[in-house]
């Protein structure tokens, strides 16, 4: 007894895999992938589950980048957003990990304005992009540039993508560094936040602590903060 | 091509989980003085991979009552998916490669970092206090321990000049000292900061706290049977023969051997006949062979360094590993300014021989039209850089 589907897939015999149009199939796939994510993301009501359908949608996007040939925006994707919600997962773990699997009810009041804002964004977003005549059809013969090289030159403060005869632009080097600083400033904040504050009489925890490891200098808050600062200069 | 590569990763990750499992066994029996496996299948017991996989298959699939079904499920899965996707990028020698990223190294420890999502997940689904316990260690443990392992991996990237795998491993060919290891004395410091780093982000001891038997049970896959069991293995595997992979590209020579073998004969591995294809399949065995080297060297030291504590294990990320890295670094760039060529002239190889990815075809190999089109794109980079 055949299962209707396999025999009409039998019938009609093997597809011409040769005539598919990978790209598209696979651009599709990652874009539905994407969507249905993020619609998951607003329709599941627990805090894990959608750290997780966030973390599914964003991949598909680095798919999507992947595919178009910007590699480097891609990896980007991939360390930077599916990374850091990493910390958003552990972080809801960490708050409904006391009652485990909480439902989060949203207001009705609230879900309808969300609604309305969803919308009008997407509209904005649709409008414009139809807009721009050249993004209607696929460009003929656009190849996709080398990402990683002229990126590079251009932290250097050296652009060798520009236009033959154009005028000269300047390289990401100002950029570059006020963002670096930026982080810099950043993270010895948060170091200076972070740090144990020095009490009068030691909480039961930090005896039991000290009593585990003995041999922990007590300056140790003061180390790793200099040591997370110097990790952040590379 | 990519039908080769994709036979070689296949094997690479179910082959070697059977062979890696069986030589754990062997090597943990023959460290703590028994024989280890010696009946499944011969003389050696080399069988029991074989058998142990069976037993997987035919046990009972549990999960607790408690369990969030569908990250339950899904937790093994991602796991496996991370380890497996980062495979894509490593090239296994000059053309066997899945696809040729610009951003190769970037985009192998991007991905590595993503399998810690499956097991935070595991834990998290399982229900269970131990599960929990293991996964917020292990998320601890691989979030601090992405910053030294980024800093040793941009050392080659700085001595190269350029992202893409195939590309820093072509730099190294020619005799033993042209590898990035023996470059200079900090090159060889980081490489051992590499190691430790590397040991850390595949949780394998002396840095398994997430699965610390003696306290957690089995930490986060302790509510696991069976098949789905078993995907956390492979995956974990996986990642080891991936990270000693990636140490023999970036700092072992990646595919060359340490005489240069092939081009004191004359042959190139870039030609597109017989010769150059052997040639190749040489480079292949050499890198399999490195990167399983790396693996023994895993399961040495898990089976001779004792479980290190959650402070511990921080300690020595913040307090020694970032420093160093970060110091050697340095120190790297510094000697790179002093000595641009080299402490000893006439072993490295010409800069004009290297195939940079980016200026050539797909796959490395310069065909006409994508010669024609980066040609001006080399123009301006040869314009900018005297």
């Amino acid at each position: 007894m055949m299962h209707p589907v396999a025999a009409a897939m039998l019938a009609v015999g093997p597809l011409p895999l040769g005539q598919v149009n990978w790209h598209t199939v696979l651009f599709l796939l990652f874009a539905a992938a994407a969507c249905a994510c993020a619609v998951a993301v607003v329709l599941a009501d627990h805090v894990v589950r959608m750290a997780l359908y966030l973390v599914f949608c964003l991949a598909a996007t680095a798919g999507l980048f992947f595919l178009a040939g910007a590699e480097f925006v891609g990896a980007m994707q991939l360390m930077i957003y599916v990374g850091g919600t990493l910390v958003l997962l552990v972080f809801g773990v960490m708050l409904t990990a006391q009652a485990p699997f909480v439902a989060l009810k949203t207001a009705a009041g609230d879900k309808v304005l969300a609604g309305l804002l969803g919308a009008a964004l997407l509209a904005v977003l649709l409008q414009s992009a139809f807009r721009v005549e050249a993004w209607r059809r696929p460009a003929a013969g656009a190849e996709a540039a080398p990402a990683a090289t002229p990126i590079g030159m251009a932290l250097l403060g050296v652009r060798v993508d520009g236009d033959e005869g154009g005028p000269v632009r300047s390289g990401y080097l100002l950029p570059f560094e006020i963002v670096s600083m930026h982080l810099l400033v950043v993270l010895v904040g948060a170091a200076y936040l972070a740090r144990a504050k020095r009490r009068k009489s030691p909480r039961p925890i930090e005896v039991a602590a000290s009593a585990v490891s003995p041999a922990e200098p007590r300056h140790q808050s003061r180390g790793s903060a200099s040591a997370l600062v110097s990790g952040g200069q590379r | 091509m990519a039908l080769l590569a994709a036979v070689l990763i296949l094997n690479v990750i179910a082959g070697g989980a059977l062979v890696f499992i069986w030589a754990e066994r062997k090597i943990a029996a023959r460290i703590q003085d028994r024989l280890g496996p010696t009946r499944t299948g011969g003389r050696f017991g080399w069988l029991q991979s074989l058998a142990d996989g069976i037993k997987l298959l035919a046990k009972e699939d549990l999960m607790p009552e408690g369990a969030d079904g569908l990250l339950f499920r899904l937790a093994p899965y991602v796991s496996f998916c991370a380890s497996f996707c980062a495979f894509i990028a490593l090239p296994f020698a000059f053309d066997f490669v899945g696809q040729r990223l610009n951003v190769g190294v970037f985009f192998v420890v991007a991905v590595l970092g993503l399998e810690v999502f499956g097991v935070i997940l595991a834990g998290y689904a399982s229900a269970s206090k131990w599960s929990l316990f293991g996964a917020m260690r292990e998320a601890a443990q691989v979030v601090s321990y992405e910053v030294p392992l980024g800093m040793c991996v941009v050392v080659p990237v700085m001595l190269a000049g350029s992202m893409d795998l195939v590309t820093i491993a072509e730099k190294q060919a020619g005799w033993l000292t042209n590898w990035y290891i023996f470059h200079d004395p900090f090159t060889f410091v980081i490489f051992w900061v590499y190691v430790t780093c590397a040991v850390a982000s595949v949780n394998r001891a002396p840095f398994d706290l997430a699965e610390a038997e003696s306290e957690l049970v089995a930490g986060f896959h302790t509510e696991y049977s069976g098949l789905r069991w078993s995907f956390f293995f492979m995956a974990e595997y996986g990642s080891m023969f991936l990270v000693s992979g990636l140490a023999a590209v970036l700092f072992l020579g990646g595919w060359n051997g340490p005489v240069p073998v092939a081009s004191l004969l004359g042959l190139s591995e870039g030609t597109g006949d017989t010769a150059g294809y052997l040639v190749r399949l040489v480079g292949c065995a050499n890198l399999l062979l490195k990167a399983t080297l790396g693996v023994l060297f895993m399961m040495w030291i898990r089976w001779t360094l004792p479980r290190l504590r959650i402070d511990q294990v921080m300690t020595t990320c913040l307090k020694y590993c970032t420093p160093i890295a970060a110091a050697m670094f340095a120190g790297v760039m510094l000697w790179q300014l002093a000595f641009p060529g080299g402490l000893v002239h006439g072993f490295g190889r010409p800069a004009g021989e290297i195939r940079e990815g980016w200026l050539e075809g797909p796959g490395g190999r310069s065909s006409a039209g994508a010669a024609a089109a980066s040609a001006t794109g080399a123009d301006r980079v040869a314009r900018v850089i005297p």
